[in-house]
């Protein structure tokens, strides 16, 4: 019977009531997942808000990370707020200049260079410091870092925080991850560059020469 | 400089590369005198390992001769110094407890970010082991760069050659460890699973810690030798029911303690070595573990299970019910190979400890590959090879 194939077969019954037990099963598991020790109303967590399982709240992306550094908070406090001390940990910030309350950084994006001007607008020493982005700035964002003594004389918890408004949304987010200049990405590194220069000295690069 | 450079699965070439510099203060320039090819290499060279690229410098095996020094190092120009292929700061919090494979800079910030997700936490560095563990250049070159060398290098009295010396750098340290973290009693029965350079020098060091028996478990007549020699029973699991046999030579009570140095590319005829090497081809980044289940089945109720064996991804069929159920303990982690390494010296050096005898071949380093090709295909003959820069080829 060489045309047997020409035309589709109907499944064999058996393969029919397989999948129809199949999905019966699914549809079970889920009936049970949604029905059994279910929780009405689940009051807040000791978690930070940018860990919930929700998705934002507003056009602001809000990304952190906390670190813990072998060194006093006095001394990272100091170091942090003289903002010229930035880019020698911060990877994408070319240059910050101060100018009396203002601070001006350059940083390198995939849509090229963007300048950012920010205000500081708390600071308490040894604790914290914030600051906003002005109407000058190209990206809205606001940012703070806090400070705090870690347990077992562990050194101190730096505890950085930015929000801003990705240019081009969501999609202009994805493409900064894409080229490795997205906000969570780059503090996370920084943060880490940041613990090797107070803890060793120096910032760990398997480069074998000075100039790669 | 000439280096060993990897180029993909089972392509390893001796390339001509830039010359290291001394690139942070606390770094040294050591111009290598002996470099040993590891077990663990070999999971390189079997394309294995994830976060190779090709041109790579392997080799975390090294000692050498100090050519340069950073203004924060210790070192002097001409100090002769082993390596630990643990790159490690010294000043972190793992560092201080002494756990300095855990170290938390010594891997480059981007780099981490590999680890991460993968492990639950970023990996410290280690010297040409993969971009995982930091892409560091390794020491199967002429030259090597060696960041925090005031914290990793042991300096060598003179009159110890460096043949005595070498496994300092690794396989001494982790043999070492992997029966320390066996926690062994006077007189336990202690088996150990691949007769291996880590599986010999486990055996050593369990004797060396009150053992009063080691049985070890291999297929190569060669290494079942080695093993023989340095005072442990054998095991040859070709010929032998390794279950079975361990319950007959422990009086019908299992092993106080069992060390698993195999590691991630167990081989032998066995349903789930077939299955595992099967996930390995296609990609899915199964471990095989055939040696680590029989152990955890071997091992005593309350027993203890070290584990210097190398794992990467993820493994099936994990017997944890045995583990649970008889109460056992796990133990396993890369070496802290500086917290060893005084120690182990002085042992070297008084003679209680010759790691000698495992040496089959010194090569040329322009011969590396070829030494790469025996180690993993020859295995009954070569149990060791050690490479020398600057000396001529013989062919």
């Amino acid at each position: 019977m060489p045309h047997d194939h020409d035309f589709p077969r109907p499944p064999h019954p058996y393969v029919l009531l397989g999948l129809g037990a199949l999905a019966g099963a699914v549809g079970v598991a889920l009936y049970q997942q949604r029905t059994r020790n279910r929780v009405g109303y689940r009051p807040p967590d000791s978690a930070p808000g940018r860990v919930s399982r929700r998705g934002r709240q507003d056009e602001f992306a809000v990304v952190g990370r906390t670190v813990t550094i072998n060194a006093p908070r006095s001394e990272l406090y100091a170091f942090w707020r003289d903002f010229t001390n930035l880019p020698k940990f911060m990877e994408n910030v070319k240059d910050v200049a101060v100018a009396g309350e203002l601070t001006r950084w350059t940083v390198p994006s995939p849509m090229g260079e963007v300048r950012l001007e920010t205000r500081v607008v708390n600071d308490k020493d040894g604790e914290q410091i914030a600051w906003h982005s002005t109407d000058a700035s190209e990206i809205e964002t606001r940012g703070k870092v806090m400070f705090r003594d870690a347990p077992a004389g562990r050194g101190t918890e730096v505890e950085a925080l930015i929000a801003y408004v990705p240019p081009y949304g969501e999609l202009g987010r994805w493409v900064a991850k894409a080229f490795q200049a997205e906000p969570a990405l780059q503090g996370r590194r920084d943060l880490k560059r940041l613990k090797m220069l107070f803890e060793t000295g120096e910032i760990a690069t398997n480069h074998n020469r000075k100039t790669a | 400089m000439r280096a060993l450079t990897w180029q993909g699965k089972h392509d390893v070439r001796v390339e001509t590369v830039p010359d290291p510099e001394i690139v942070n203060p606390r770094d040294a320039i050591l111009k290598v005198t002996s470099t040993a090819i590891c077990g663990s290499d070999l999971h390189l060279y079997d394309g294995v390992i994830p976060g190779m690229m090709s041109g790579d410098i392997l080799g975390h095996e090294f000692m050498g001769e100090v050519v340069e020094a950073g203004p924060k190092s210790t070192l002097k120009k001409g100090q002769r110094v082993v390596v630990p292929f643990t790159i490690s700061c010294g000043k972190c919090f793992f560092c201080e407890k002494q756990l300095y494979s855990a170290c938390d800079n010594s891997n480059p910030a981007d780099k981490q970010d590999l680890t991460e997700p993968l492990y639950g936490h970023a990996l410290s560095a280690l010297f040409g082991y993969s971009h995982l563990t930091g892409g560091y250049p390794g020491g199967q070159a002429e030259y090597v760069r060696v960041p925090f060398s005031d914290v990793g290098p042991i300096v060598i009295p003179d009159g110890l050659e460096d043949d005595k010396v070498l496994f300092l750098s690794d396989i001494l340290p982790t043999g070492w460890m992997a029966a320390e973290n066996a926690d062994i009693e006077e007189g336990d029965v202690v088996a150990v699973w691949g007769c291996g350079p880590v599986g010999l020098f486990a055996i050593q060091s369990a004797l060396a810690m009150g053992a009063g028996k080691v049985i070890a478990i291999d297929e190569y007549p060669t290494r079942l030798d080695l093993a023989r020699k340095l005072g442990a029973e054998v095991i040859d699991f070709k010929q032998t029911h390794v279950l079975e046999a361990l319950m007959e030579m422990s009086g019908g009570f299992g092993p106080d303690a069992v060390i698993d140095a195999v590691g991630m590319e167990a081989h032998g005829f066995a349903p789930d070595t077939i299955l595992d090497n099967i996930k390995q081809n296609v990609g899915m980044g199964a471990d095989s573990a055939h040696a680590l289940r029989e152990a955890i089945l071997a091992v005593r109720k309350g027993g203890r299970i070290s584990i210097p064996g190398v794992y990467g991804g993820f493994l099936d069929k994990f017997p944890l019910g045995a583990v649970m159920e008889k109460g056992v303990q796990i133990r396993t982690g890369q070496t802290h190979v500086q917290k060893y390494l005084k120690e182990l010296l002085h042992k070297i050096g008084e003679g209680e400890i010759d790691t000698t005898f495992l040496i089959s071949h010194r090569l040329p380093l322009e011969e590396a590959a070829r030494g790469y090709e025996n180690f993993r295909y020859k295995q009954n003959e070569w149990t060791k090879v050690v490479l020398k820069p600057g000396t001529e080829a013989t062919a």
